[in-house]
């Protein structure tokens, strides 16, 4: 076993979870679990930014991936909010059964 | 060392990540998730950026899980409901889902020349110095912006949950 | 030596200290507490009741851990777990002294020395919230769920007015790392006012001193913030259906949360481990004199035992002698540059947790609205106005 990683170990786990990600988004249906499927797969991005900074010795990676957390706070504070109004009208966290724009 | 931490961590990410999928109680799932954003906090570490990795613990799965499990525990509705034609979907979504990731990582192995390794304390720029001064000079504007994007998502919130202002 | 064995031995101290210290934080609340009001408080388990944590912890891990039925069995038993490690492990970054020399063994008093050690105890202490959580919602209880939910919305709304008050003497530190953040406390202003950050001048982090404590209430879900667990309306809150364990661990946590606060903000304002005036003026003689007093007022008193108890003309001079023994090693020059400063360290913890008790023991609960209201509508303001003066004084400095 080497003493030292692969960077493309690092760039491999993030494509993994990348895709684990993309597959709970369209395997799930209920839509708060949708929901978090998509901040794994911005995880999963986040860790490839974090490894390239390393590759290329700059701190610039790690300054995109706090951008995501802040986009990915902003997204959860408006989107959880969206999830509460919908589950108050519809009384369903379902998302084939949001389908329709009229109630 | 670094790989035997590696591969812990990396099989912690992937076995939460995938418990996130499987598991039908959205609760399951978000604790699930919160073990994979602690996991990839330490693979941070590893990559040399504390801060990063502390952000990550805080913002991630200290601030937005937790407004996640909140949100959870409010509605409490329950396991998901099994699906029609389940066996149809997973059927078409899992090869799909499989030569992407197989795809991706062979392109990034492929990409990534085999000299270039991860080695802990080979970069020290990610400190909180080094992170700061990028932030504020740098990147300013973006921060900046940032900034005026999470106000207006708070008004967003604040219209979307609230019934009457 | 080597660094493995040195780390067991430091661990083994650390822990052993500190679970008896959480067991007898429980003795000292109700000693303190009972004392406020006028009571003797426990007193029948050992001499002045000194034996009674002891008994609690026989009696809590031998009685039954009944599970309620319908709890997600899983989640049920992983919460006290949870709650109960996360709290035990920011201990591990905070240090207790300076860097020392023991028996030609240089060594840091601490378990773990991060550069980035406040946001590691930030981010630990942020995860704390899901013990509380998880444990409200998988007991199946609308008191339980109450509680998680109150608790987990307060803990969240309170991380952010304390985070801003310890902001400010991190900017004056310059640094992330309580080490350092210790080390710039040093010194004494005209030789005697000590220069601690709540000293420090021209502008004293006395406000955001005081942020941070009645944020740390919050935090710890202490009167007057204990809303997650009010008896009056919520039975006992998220832990309604525990027993047993996993109570105990429930209970620990909430201790280990204090002690932790109190040292992060005796670190933080209180200079650590800096003692109150100058060792030239004999501060390093403070602990022999308190202890030799206090070892000879209990010989004093056994001679005059009152009849009414006479237990006192035993327990008192043993008591005496064990003190007069503490007043004596302190004096061993050996011993004395890691004992000074830790008497210091854990006198200035201990103030902090007696106003913890003090404040049970006096105010009356908020009202949930009132405490949400009070985060948003003032502390937050509070903690930023003084976050930005800090910022400008120190800009204006340099």
């Amino acid at each position: 076993m080497p003493a030292q990683v692969p960077l493309s170990w690092y760039l491999i786990l993030s494509a993994v979870l990348f895709a684990t990600g993309a597959a709970g988004f369209l395997l799930r249906r209920n839509i708060i679990t949708v929901f978090m499927c998509i901040e794994l797969m911005l995880n999963a991005v986040n860790l490839s930014f974090v490894t390239f900074s390393h590759k290329f010795g700059k701190v610039d990676g790690h300054i995109f991936s706090f951008f995501v957390m802040v986009v990915a706070a902003a997204e959860a504070a408006v989107g959880l909010a969206i999830i509460l109004t919908v589950f108050k009208n519809r009384a369903t966290l379902e998302v084939d059964e949001i389908s329709s724009m009229k109630l | 060392m670094d790989a035997i931490l590696f591969l812990i961590f990396a099989a912690i990410a992937v076995g939460c990540a995938i418990n996130v999928v499987l598991q039908t109680h959205p609760i399951s799932s978000a604790l699930s998730l919160v073990g994979v954003m602690v996991a990839l906090a330490v693979l941070y570490l590893l990559l040399g950026g504390p801060f990063i990795a502390a952000v990550q613990v805080i913002v991630y799965a200290g601030a937005i899980m937790v407004l996640f499990t909140f949100t959870i525990m409010l509605l409490n509705t329950g396991a998901e409901s099994p699906q029609r034609r389940q066996a149809l979907r997973t059927a078409i979504a899992l090869p799909l889902i499989f030569s992407l990731a197989g795809l991706v990582s062979y392109l990034a192995a492929r990409q990534a020349d085999s000299t270039s390794v991860v080695s802990f304390g080979d970069f020290t720029g990610g400190d909180p110095h080094t992170f700061g001064y990028a932030l504020f000079t740098t990147y300013l504007l973006p921060f900046e912006v940032t900034s005026i994007l999470i106000l207006i998502a708070i008004v967003g919130a604040v219209v979307l949950a609230k019934k009457e202002i | 030596m080597n660094f493995f064995v040195l780390s067991l031995i430091k661990t083994a101290l650390v822990a052993a200290v500190l679970l008896t210290t959480l067991a007898y934080l429980q003795w000292i609340e109700r000693k303190v507490l009972a004392h406020i009001q006028l009571r003797p408080g426990p007193y029948r388990v050992g001499p002045h009741g000194l034996l009674q944590p002891l008994a609690d912890v026989i009696k809590l891990v031998t009685k039954e851990g009944v599970i309620p039925a319908n709890v997600n069995l899983l989640f049920y038993l992983l919460a006290p777990i949870l709650a109960v490690a996360l709290a035990l492990t920011s201990v591990a970054v905070i240090p207790f002294g300076p860097q020392v020399e023991i028996f030609g063994i240089k060594t840091n008093m601490e378990l773990a020395g991060l550069d980035v050690s406040i946001l590691f105890v930030l981010a630990v202490s942020s995860l704390g919230v899901y013990g509380i959580a998880i444990g409200g919602w998988a007991s199946n209880s609308k008191y339980s769920l109450m509680g998680g939910l109150r608790s987990s919305a307060q803990m969240v709304s309170y991380e952010l007015p304390m985070a801003l008050a310890i902001a400010a003497p991190l900017l004056l530190a310059n640094s992330l790392s309580f080490r350092e953040i210790v080390d710039t406390q040093a010194g004494y202003w005209f030789g005697v006012i000590p220069k601690w950050n709540i000293f420090a001048g021209p502008f004293p982090q006395v406000l955001s001193f005081i942020i941070f404590l009645v944020a740390a209430f919050a935090e710890t879900n202490r009167i007057p913030f204990d809303l997650p667990e009010a008896e009056a309306e919520l039975v006992a809150g998220f832990h309604t259906e525990y027993s047993s364990m996993g109570f105990a661990s429930f209970f620990m946590a909430e201790y280990a949360n204090i002690l932790t606060v109190c040292c992060v903000a005796t670190l933080l304002f209180l200079g650590g481990w800096q003692p109150l005036w100058p060792s030239a003026a004999g501060s390093d003689f403070v602990a022999p004199v308190l202890f030799g007093s206090a070892g000879l007022m209990l010989l004093f008193h056994a001679v005059q035992a009152v009849r009414a108890r006479k237990w006192d003309r035993f327990s008192f001079p043993v008591i005496g002698v064990i003190f007069l023994g503490l007043a004596a090693i302190f004096l061993i020059p050996v011993l004395k540059p890691v004992l000074v400063p830790l008497f210091w360290f854990v006198a200035k913890v201990g103030i902090l947790v007696f106003v913890f008790i003090w404040v049970r023991g006096t105010l009356p609960r908020f009202r949930y609205d009132q405490l949400m209201r009070f985060a948003w509508t003032s502390l937050f303001p509070l903690a930023v106005v003084n976050l930005l003066v800090t910022g400008l004084i120190v800009a204006l400095a340099s």
